[in-house]
C-alpha cells in the first residue's frame, strides 16, 4: 500500500513522458492526483503496515504532512488542467512528467522513516522541481533555476554530511549502526552526543536551506518569483512542508540523545531571524510572487519556532504546516491568475483586481487575511496555540517579538495587498480568455473553503493526530 | 584494525588532498583550477584502498575507488573543460575578493578543523587521524569557492569540492554502512545539471533566449 503510493505518480509520470499527445497529459496529472488523494485519505481509517523493510512506515507527522500535500497537490492538478489550457504553444511533457516526480518523491519523504532514504527522495524533489521553474524558458527563469539549484544543492550536501555525523554518533559501543529512525530513537543514549550536537548544525541548514529559512533563503523569492503560480502553491505548501518534517524527524533523534534542548534553541533563533528578515523584505515589496515568498520564510520560520517552543506550541506547529500549506494555495493560486490577467506582477502596475477578477481578486484578499492569522481563518487558532506555548514556557520576550512581528507584517502586507485590490482597473482589461474561468478559480475557492472550515470547527480526530505528532519533540 | 597500506603513505594522500585545497583557491585560470580539481577527485578515489580493512567486501572497496576515479578525476572535470569551450568562457576567474584574502581565509578554515576535529572523539576506532580535518577542511574550502567566486564554473568547482569533502568523510562510515557511502554519489548527478546548466546559460544569453525553438534558423 505504502510503496504503491510512491510508485503511482512515479509510474504515471513515466506514462506522461512517453505520451505523444499533449492534450491527454494533463488528464494523467489529475489522474495520479486522485488516485494518490484517494490513497492518502484511506491511511485515516485504515494504517498500513511499514513497507520495504521498516524503511517506509506511516505515523502521525508523516500523515499530516502527507495530507497536505496530497490535498494542495489535488487542487493544483485541477487549476493545471485550465493553466495549461492558456499556455497550449508551450510543451508541457516535461511539466506534467516532472509534477508527477516531485509528487512521488514528496510521498516518499513524509513516509521514510530512514535518514539516508530521506536525504536521497529530498535530492529527488530539488532536481524535479528544477525544470518547473524554468517552464517560462526565458533569461530570468533560467536565472532562478541556476540560483535554486545551486544554493540547495550546497544545502543538500550539507544535509549528507550531517547525517553521516548522525550515522556515526550511532556507531559507538553498544549503538545501533543504523539510520532508521525507531531505532536511532530508542537507542538515544547510546548515541555518541558531540556528534549529535554537530549533526544537528549541519541539517539544520541543510533542510533549513530546503525550507527556505533565513539565512538560507536566498534561492526563494528568484524562484516563486518567476515560476508559475501553481508551482509556487507546490513549492510553499509540499516542498518546504516536507522539508520541514526532514527536520522535524532530526529534532526526534536529538530529544532521544538528550539533545532536545540545544535544537530547540536553535530553532527559536533561526524561527525569529527568519520572521525578522521576511518583515524587513515585505515592507515595501514591490512584486507581487517576491511578496508571497517572503511571506513563505516568514511560516516557515513561524514552523521553526513552534517546534522550538516545545509544549503546546509543538502541536500548534503541525497544524500550522497544515494551515499555511493550504492558505499559500489560495494566494499562489490567486497570484498566478492576477499575474496572467494583467501580464505583470509588477504591484505598480496591479489596480482593481476584484473588479477585474471578481473571483481571483476578492480570494486574493481573502488569503492574505487567513496567512495573516485574521480569525475565523485557521491559521489564526494555529498561531495562537504557539503564541500560547510562548506564554505557558514564561518566553515573554519571545512572544512579544513574535506578536511585534506579526502585527509589522500584516501592515506591511495589507497595505500592497489592498492596492492590488482595490480601486478601478482602468483600462479594458484582458482578453476573455484570461479572465477567471471555473478551472482557474475554483481550486483556490476550494482552498480557501478548507481553510475557513479548519479555522471555524477541528475535527477531534484531526487533535488527536495532532497531539501525536507533536509528543516526540514536545520536550 | 589495522590499515593495510602504511599509514605514513596514506598520510601524505591527506596532506595532499589540503595542499590542493589550498592551490584551487590560488588559481587565477579557470582551467588551471578545473584541472586542480581533477587531481584532487584523483588523489581521494585512492583513500578506499589506502584505508580498506580486512572487513571490507574487496570488490567493494576497488568499485568505490574505480567509480571516484572515473567520476571525480575524470568525467566531471572532462564535462567542465567541454563547457568552457562549448560556452566559449573567459578563463579568468573573477573573484569578489582576491586570491590573498581567500586564502587567508582558506588556511583559518584548515587550522578550524583540525582544531573542530580535535575537539570532536570519534565514537569507532579511528581509521586516521587525518580523515576528519581533511574533509571539514575541503568542504570549508568549497563552500569559500562558491561564496567568493562570480563566475558559474567556478561556483561549481566549489560545490565538487563539497562534494569531495563530504565523500572523504563518508569514508568513515564504509564499515558499517556502505550504502550510505554510495548514496554520496547521487550529488554527482547534481554536478553534472549544473555542467549542462552553464551550457545553457552561455546559449542564453548569445541569443537573448533559451527557446530552442528559436535556435531554427540555422538549418538547411
Amino acid at each position: 500500500m505504502l510503496l504503491a503510493l510512491v510508485l503511482a505518480p512515479a509510474l504515471l509520470a513515466a506514462l506522461a513522458f512517453a505520451l505523444p499527445w499533449a492534450q491527454v497529459r494533463p488528464r494523467v496529472l489529475l489522474a495520479g492526483a486522485a488516485v494518490h488523494a484517494g490513497g492518502v485519505a484511506a491511511l485515516w481509517p485504515w494504517p498500513s503496515s511499514p513497507a520495504l523493510g521498516g524503511w517506509l512506515a506511516v505515523d502521525p507527522a508523516g500523515l499530516l504532512a502527507l495530507s497536505t500535500v496530497s490535498a494542495v497537490f489535488l487542487v493544483c492538478a485541477v487549476y493545471v488542467q485550465g493553466y495549461l489550457a492558456t499556455h497550449p504553444e508551450r510543451d508541457n511533457r516535461v511539466f506534467v512528467g516532472s509534477l508527477l516526480v516531485l509528487l512521488a518523491a514528496m510521498t516518499a519523504v513524509a513516509l521514510a522513516q530512514h535518514l539516508g532514504l530521506l536525504w536521497v527522495v529530498i535530492e529527488v524533489t530539488t532536481l524535479a522541481t528544477a525544470p518547473l521553474i524554468y517552464f517560462r524558458h526565458d533569461a530570468r527563469s533560467l536565472e532562478a533555476t541556476w540560483k535554486y539549484l545551486m544554493v540547495c544543492s550546497l544545502g543538500i550536501a550539507l544535509a549528507l554530511l550531517g547525517t553521516f555525523f548522525l550515522a556515526l554518533s550511532s556507531a559507538g559501543p553498544g549503538g545501533p549502526r543504523t539510520l532508521l529512525l525507531p531505532e536511532l530513537s530508542a537507542a538515544g543514549a547510546t548515541l555518541s552526543r558531540p556528534w549529535v550536537r554537530a549533526a544537528f548544525v549541519f541539517l539544520l541548514a541543510g533542510y533549513g536551506t530546503k525550507m527556505g529559512l533565513a539565512p538560507f533563503h536566498a534561492w526563494k523569492p528568484d524562484a516563486y518569483g518567476e515560476a508559475p503560480g501553481v508551482l509556487g502553491a507546490l513549492l510553499s505548501g509540499g516542498v518546504t512542508n516536507i522539508a520541514f518534517l526532514a527536520l522535524v524527524r532530526v529534532v526526534t533523534v536529538c530529544q532521544a540523545a538528550g539533545e532536545g534542548g540545544f535544537a530547540r534553541a536553535g530553532l527559536v533563533g533561526i524561527g525569529l531571524l527568519s520572521m525578522v528578515v521576511a518583515a524587513v523584505f515585505i515592507v515595501g515589496q514591490r512584486d507581487l510572487k517576491r511578496l508571497l515568498a517572503y511571506s513563505s520564510v516568514e511560516h516557515m520560520g513561524i514552523l521553526a519556532l513552534g517546534v522550538g517552543l516545545g509544549g503546546a506550541a509543538s502541536a500548534g506547529a503541525f497544524f500550522h504546516m497544515v494551515n499555511n500549506g493550504l492558505a499559500k494555495g489560495v494566494l499562489f493560486l490567486t497570484a498566478g491568475n492576477i499575474h496572467r490577467a494583467y501580464g505583470s506582477k509588477q504591484v505598480d502596475e496591479l489596480r482593481g483586481a476584484a473588479r477585474l477578477l471578481p473571483l481571483s481578486g476578492p480570494l486574493f484578499l481573502a488569503g492574505f487575511l487567513a496567512i495573516t492569522g485574521s480569525p475565523p481563518f485557521a491559521p489564526f487558532l494555529s498561531e495562537f496555540a504557539i503564541l500560547r506555548g510562548a506564554l505557558d514556557g514564561g518566553r515573554t520576550g519571545v512572544a512579544a517579538l513574535y506578536l511585534v512581528l506579526l502585527a509589522a507584517i500584516f501592515v506591511a502586507m495589507g497595505s500592497t495587498v489592498l492596492r492590488v485590490v482595490q480601486g478601478d482597473p482602468g483600462e479594458p482589461g484582458p482578453a476573455p480568455e484570461l479572465r477567471d474561468v471555473a478551472l482557474t478559480a475554483g481550486p483556490p475557492l476550494a482552498l480557501l473553503l478548507a481553510v475557513l472550515a479548519l479555522g471555524l470547527w477541528v475535527p477531534g480526530v484531526l487533535t488527536r493526530l495532532l497531539d501525536a505528532a507533536a509528543a516526540p519533540v514536545r520536550g | 584494525m589495522t590499515p593495510a597500506a602504511p599509514s605514513a603513505w596514506t598520510g601524505f594522500i591527506f596532506v595532499g588532498v589540503v595542499v590542493l585545497d589550498l592551490l584551487v583557491l590560488a588559481s587565477s585560470r579557470l582551467r588551471g583550477a578545473i584541472r586542480t580539481v581533477a587531481l584532487q577527485g584523483a588523489v581521494l578515489s585512492t583513500l578506499p584502498l589506502a584505508l580498506a580493512t580486512g572487513e571490507h567486501q574487496v570488490l567493494h572497496v576497488v568499485a568505490l575507488a574505480a567509480g571516484a576515479l572515473v567520476v571525480k578525476g575524470l568525467v566531471i572535470p572532462g564535462m567542465m573543460l567541454w563547457a568552457m569551450r562549448e560556452a566559449a568562457i573567459r578563463r579568468e576567474a573573477e573573484p569578489i575578493v582576491g586570491f590573498v584574502a581567500s586564502l587567508v581565509l582558506g588556511a583559518v578554515g584548515v587550522v578550524a578543523a583540525f582544531t573542530f576535529a580535535g575537539t570532536l572523539p570519534l565514537p569507532i576506532p579511528e581509521r586516521h587521524p587525518l580523515l576528519v580535518p581533511t574533509a571539514l577542511a575541503t568542504v570549508w574550502t568549497g563552500l569559500l569557492l562558491v561564496v567568493t567566486r562570480r563566475k558559474a564554473v567556478a561556483q561549481v568547482l566549489g560545490f565538487l569540492m563539497v562534494e569531495n569533502g563530504v565523500f572523504v568523510f563518508g569514508l568513515l562510515l564504509s564499515d558499517f554502512m556502505p550504502v550510505m557511502v554510495e548514496a554520496g554519489v547521487l550529488l554527482d548527478l547534481l554536478a553534472a545539471t549544473f555542467v549542462m546548466g552553464i551550457v545553457m546559460f552561455h546559449i542564453n544569453r548569445e541569443f537573448a533566449s533559451l527557446d530552442t525553438r528559436r535556435l531554427t534558423s540555422l538549418r538547411d
